[in-house]
């Protein structure tokens, strides 16, 4: 896989198809329902319980705010991955195009995601802080590299965010 | 009574006084939060995640407070090290929305009275 900026797009493309079916996970990923913990983290308290009238206010104005957004982001993320829709077969030849514009759902979307994995496989820090772990040997496996995969995206984005090189990273 | 109902009430004497025709008695509206409350500094903590990248945290605090990238870098730092780190205080208000935007980008951030 490779990744790199065309002027006001990102572009990522030589998929394979393991890489490109964990890219069309990403919104599916940042679903925390079912999972009390992945909730708890993406809706974490704005001040200590003692606090009650902030912790109420928040929960009846804010909140739905922020599931609006974080919704807003995960749909424009899954809008872009329609372009791998029935490219299954030559995924190689594929080229996922990602506006820049969208470069921010696309870190929100990939956040989400990531909190949403460790939560709910409760992952330790020192499996989080374990970025060179292989082969993979079991689904928890699968998950530690796909937020491992998910961050590598992240970095990418927020270097072409920052005005950083263009060029071709594998 | 409140120092402002009190000013209230002398006003409406001496009113009284001076001319009794007067308007009615406004209507008081009820303060949901004390005088003091408000008075009391809040501070945004922002608070250690092991999941959240520590470029895209300094990225987080530029945006948010308009930090220089070294500031931005030793909260984060500090955040990282220590688990946590004070990025800003003033009025609860503004702590509030501070602590909404960093939520909205989902960093783990509370407020708290200072002190």
């Amino acid at each position: 896989m490779k990744i790199c900026r065309h002027g006001d797009e990102l572009e990522i493309f030589d998929l394979d198809p393991f890489l490109a079916e964990l890219l069309r996970q990403i919104p599916a990923s940042a679903n925390p329902e079912g999972a009390p913990a992945a909730e708890q983290r993406l809706f974490s308290a704005p001040a200590d319980a003692s606090e009650k009238e902030i912790c109420t206010e928040w929960k009846l104005y804010v909140e739905p705010e922020l599931r609006r957004l974080f919704r807003s982001a995960t749909e424009t993320v899954a809008a872009d991955l329609a372009q791998l829709n029935g490219k299954e077969e030559f995924f190689e030849n594929c080229i996922l195009r990602i506006p820049t514009l969208h470069a921010d759902a696309w870190l929100n979307a990939l956040n989400q995601a990531r909190l949403v994995i460790a939560a709910r496989c409760n992952f330790t820090d020192g499996e989080l802080c374990d970025h060179y772990r292989s082969p993979i040997g079991s689904r928890r496996d699968l998950s530690l590299f796909q937020v491992n995969f998910y961050g590598l995206l992240q970095e990418f984005i927020l270097r072409e965010l920052s005005g950083g090189p263009e060029r071709n990273s594998d | 009574m409140s120092q402002s109902e009190r000013s209230l009430s002398s006003m409406r004497v001496l009113d009284e006084k001076a001319n009794p025709l007067t308007v009615e008695d406004p209507a008081l509206e009820e303060e949901t939060r004390g005088e003091e409350e408000l008075d009391v500094p809040w501070q945004v903590v922002v608070h250690n995640d092991p999941v959240n990248l520590m470029t895209y945290v300094t990225i987080v605090f530029q945006r948010v407070f308009g930090y220089p990238r070294e500031k931005a870098e030793r909260h984060m730092l500090e955040v990282h090290h220590k688990g946590r780190s004070i990025l800003w205080s003033g009025m609860r208000e503004r702590a509030e929305l501070y602590v909404q935007q960093l939520h909205g980008y989902l960093l783990l951030a509370t407020i708290e009275k200072v002190g």
